[in-house]
């Protein structure tokens, strides 16, 4: 069986990006800089109805606008409508203003529906409209049940009850999803901004009826996606059919508004907890139902898996006696897609926070009361080592006896992520040249967490060679296939095949250059004895080299400014396990991202949807709100270095715990909880009973 | 509020907009009717240009750009689209999240809400100008070496927003960088090595607060 070297040069240590350079200095060209010749726009007409049918499209003015090449619907005949920003028909032109004349005399024949749903509470009741027409908004609640809870709360010495709800996330990456599509006789060639140029390719293949062969889809560099962007999506689609029809290639990028309308978010979760411990402080009873909104289904390409509204309950606790009811509410939005550890991060915060609640109940430290239920060994070292560095025991004071106006309080929170391990069918080659110049061709993309710098890292630890001298080309499927860059796998599926192509390189080398080691110092020479044919080495990624299973803890410590309702958070520590570290710059990268993104979701983020009209209401950056450089707390990073457990992707785990170790520190500072995120000013105020509380219509 | 210019709301040119100002401002201030009287003069002098394209001439990194844009073309359009300078990003194009981030003269501005015809004249850098003869400056060099960037879509904006505090303050403190890029947005979570890369290309040293611990 094969290991990881234990003496390393570069696995382990810190290694700038080897694609900084091209992104610092504008030369790297992402999916929406391709200019193909003669490209022309692509724009999407979209309804502004959120419940519809559309009955003709007129597409004749359109076409008569100047500059336009082509103009689509997305269907042949009538069309059901079930959200705001639904796309209905596409235009292509030589510029945007053209585009953007043609869009605005589209004639659009349509029955308004005016029953639709954008609320869950207003969803799941009996005389909702309904999203699909003869089917419940809200199917009956699927129940699992383990032990009897009906016997186990009465048993207990403390039991809690609480509501805990999260907002439907948006993806927002910060370049949109979109694409330049060129389809001619020879096939179809799509620049995708993805994070899965193979699921793309297949969906396209699958849409448009063409051989997986006639496809090729590249996509050298991209700006984010966290979920959003697997698939091939309608506007991949459309921007094909436009350019067969202009017979030119066309670029669709979506505006920042369509990017919250129609491709992705996270679910929303509305979690009633009921849960009770024995006086000694061990779980006995759990009890909860959970709703929550995919929008319309989480059906529609929801590529990358775990789309839908069910969450992992209880969380990272085992519980004797549990009964669980959950379901999924269809409103007229759009659908949801996996997003960042998908149910994840809601349910770490509806659980930890059940936790805090119930050690206020038990007169417990909310630590202890973790390190008691928690099975997990090495969260159990690292709940340890955390509240050292982060000075729990200093720090800690009973919930509300913070002084002053401006209060601090400190909470904690765990996370799990059962995936992050490899993916067996990853592939890769690398090409050796006589003049000792190397290239690795994996059908993999870099997403932004550092693909073709762990690729360089494993293949110069592997053959002796530095970093920079080895060339990485990803994203294009006419390389050996790769997986998608999703659930935390692109690390761990990579760097073992990384080293298994560098292991038959070396193999290979040798034996034909005759020499005993090829690495390092001898490289050239045993290269130069190639002649003249390069040296292509196919690998594949192998056992033994990964596993999966990351988990962390994270603390937070923050201020609440009980005047205004403003938290500020100043400090998170987050210890987490990833095994092998490969590369430890951009490792605390993925940290410090998944924490900043884990603030967000306590503090800020939330789709608004206007029951009335059925239209989000902040699908933009300046009322849908990130955490900006201000906002960002300390962040200090500790990583529990387990190189014998193999490569573990990290970029999950990172951002699970953070909105729960956020709200436990706001519910410590103030002594009372806000049990929904985001936690803003008005529900702090509200929660102390300094304005009226905070009403959904 | 009426005027006699045709009814085209799309077409709303300066003129117009004086002329309406003009009528408003003269029965509201008669002191400033003379000099609103002679700025009124000035604009109906000159020639309205549009809807078509017309030549504009861009100083854009050291260099002249003549293109034909049409008036309504935006700085960012006609850089990314018209001369393939693509380095300036569109994240939002609604001056929100500071991907298109170039500096006119010295000051940073977002070039998604800058006309291309209202930014000539003026010495325009985008990133791919802050290079000179391949050597990457010394902001650059920062967000290298601390891992500033991620998937990088924001830091071209970024960059320009640092690159602008350093040359109005050399020795920015970290409320002073904040403060420079409370314009800009990042998704991947990049802001603690922004920060530390920008007061590492003014000369102060930070580390990060990574510990690596074995598991025993």
């Amino acid at each position: 069986m094969s290991n990881w070297p234990t003496e390393t040069k570069y696995i382990g240590k810190s290694t700038a990006r080897i694609d900084a350079p091209a992104k610092l200095t504008g030369q790297a060209r992402y999916s929406s800089d391709i200019q193909a010749e003669g490209w022309l726009y692509g724009m999407i007409l979209r309804s502004k109805w959120p419940a519809a049918k559309i009955l003709s499209v007129n597409l004749d003015k359109a076409r008569q606008i100047p500059g336009i090449k082509a103009a689509i619907t997305v269907k042949d005949g009538p069309q059901t409508i079930r959200f705001y920003g639904e796309e209905i028909a596409a235009v292509a032109g030589t510029s945007k203003q053209a585009c953007l004349d043609a869009l605005r005399v589209i004639e659009v024949q349509a029955e308004v529906r005016h029953e639709f749903v954008v609320n869950e509470d207003e969803a799941r009741k009996e005389n909702s409209p309904q999203v699909w027409d003869g089917t419940a908004n809200a199917p009956a609640p699927h129940v699992r049940e383990t032990g009897s809870v009906n016997t186990a709360f009465p048993e207990c010495a403390a039991v809690i009850e609480g509501f805990y709800s999260t907002p439907v996330q948006i993806h927002n990456p910060m370049e949109t999803s979109g694409t330049t599509a060129s389809w001619t006789a020879e096939g179809l060639t799509s620049w995708a901004s993805t994070q899965g140029i193979s699921s793309v390719r297949d969906g396209l293949a699958g849409s448009l009826q063409l051989e997986h062969s006639k496809v090729r889809v590249i996509t050298e560099y991209m700006g984010g996606g966290f979920g959003a962007k697997f698939g091939a999506g309608v506007e991949g689609v459309l921007a094909a059919k436009l350019s067969k029809e202009a017979k030119a290639p066309v670029r669709l990028m979506l505006t920042r508004f369509d990017q919250a309308l129609a491709v992705g978010n996270r679910p929303s979760s509305f979690q009633k907890i009921k849960m009770g411990a024995t006086a000694d402080g061990m779980l006995h009873a759990f009890e909860a139902e959970n709703y929550g909104t995919a929008g319309l289904g989480a059906g529609g390409d929801a590529g990358g898996g775990g789309g839908g509204a069910d969450i992992p309950m209880p969380y990272l606790y085992p519980v004797p006696n549990t009964r669980v009811k959950q379901s999924n509410v269809a409103i007229n939005a759009g659908s949801a897609r996996a997003f960042r550890a998908p149910g994840n991060p809601p349910a770490s915060f509806g659980m930890e926070s059940a936790m805090d609640d119930l050690a206020v109940k038990l007169g417990m430290d909310p630590l202890d009361l973790r390190l008691k239920n928690d099975p997990n060994e090495i969260r159990q070292r690292e709940y340890k080592l955390g509240a050292e560095k982060f000075g729990w025991k200093q720090k800690y004071q009973k919930p509300g006896s913070s002084p002053g106006v401006v209060k601090t309080g400190i909470g904690c929170a765990g996370a799990a992520w059962p995936a992050g391990g490899g993916t067996r069918n990853t592939q890769g080659e690398a090409q050796i040249n006589p003049d000792g110049s190397i290239e690795f061709r994996l059908g993999v993309q870099d997403i932004g967490t550092g693909t073709r710098t762990v690729i360089a890292v494993v293949a110069a630890e592997m053959l002796g060679l530095k970093p920079e001298q080895i060339t990485v080309r990803v994203g294009d499927t006419n390389f050996p296939p790769g997986p998608g860059s999703g659930g935390s796998t692109t690390c761990p599926s990579i760097s073992p095949t990384v080293y298994n192509i560098c292991a038959k390189a070396l193999e290979k080398l040798q034996a034909q250059a005759g020499i005993a080691d090829a690495r390092g110092e001898n490289w050239f020479a045993a290269c130069k004895k190639l002649g003249v044919s390069p040296l292509v080495v196919h690998g594949q990624w192998q056992q033994g080299l990964s596993s999966d299973h990351a988990g962390g803890v994270q603390f937070a410590e923050v201020e609440v400014d009980t005047e205004t309702g403003l938290v500020t958070a100043k400090k998170i520590v987050a210890v987490h396990d990833c095994g092998l570290i490969i590369d430890k710059l951009t490792l605390e990268s993925q940290i410090n991202g998944g924490v900043i993104m884990g603030l967000g979701y306590a503090l800020y983020e939330e789709r608004v949807m206007d029951d009335l009209s059925g239209v989000v209401l902040n699908p933009n950056f300046e009322t849908y709100k990130l955490p900006g450089l201000a906002d960002v707390p300390e962040i200090e990073v500790v990583l529990i270095n387990m190189p014998e457990r193999g490569v573990i992707g990290i970029g999950e785990p990172a951002t699970v715990p953070t909105a729960g170790a956020i709200a436990n520190a706001v519910a410590n500072a103030i002594g009372v909880r806000v049990c929904s995120l985001p936690i803003t000013p008005a529900k702090i105020l509200a929660a102390l009973g300094k304005v009226p509380p905070f009403v959904t219509a | 509020m009426k005027n006699n210019e045709p009814q085209n709301l799309g077409a709303h040119s300066r003129r117009t907009f004086l002329k309406s100002l003009g009528t408003v401002a003269a029965t509201a201030a008669t002191a400033q009717v003379q000099s609103v009287a002679a700025e009124l003069e000035k604009a109906n002098a000159e020639k309205v240009i549009g809807q078509n394209a017309v030549p504009v001439t861009l100083k854009v990194n050291g260099g002249k750009l003549k293109l034909m844009l049409e008036p309504r073309v935006t700085l960012l359009d006609a850089l990314r689209n018209y001369a393939s300078l693509t380095g300036a990003k569109e994240g939002c194009d609604r001056a929100t999240c500071g991907a298109c981030t170039v500096l006119l003269g010295d000051t940073p501005v977002y070039s998604c809400q800058k006309l291309a015809i209202e930014a000539q004249g003026i010495e325009i850098t985008t990133v791919e100008g802050l290079t000179k003869n391949n050597r990457l400056t010394k902001v650059q060099q920062a967000f290298l070496d601390k891992d500033a960037l991620m998937c990088g879509y924001c830091t071209p904006g970024f960059l320009m927003s640092v690159t602008a505090l350093l040359k109005k303050n050399p020795r920015p403190n970290a409320a002073d960088v904040k403060h420079a890029c409370a314009g800009n947005i990042c998704r991947c979570g990049t802001h603690p090595r922004i920060l530390q890369a920008a007061l590492k290309a003014a000369g102060v040293e930070t580390t990060a607060k990574t510990e690596i611990v074995d598991y025993v």
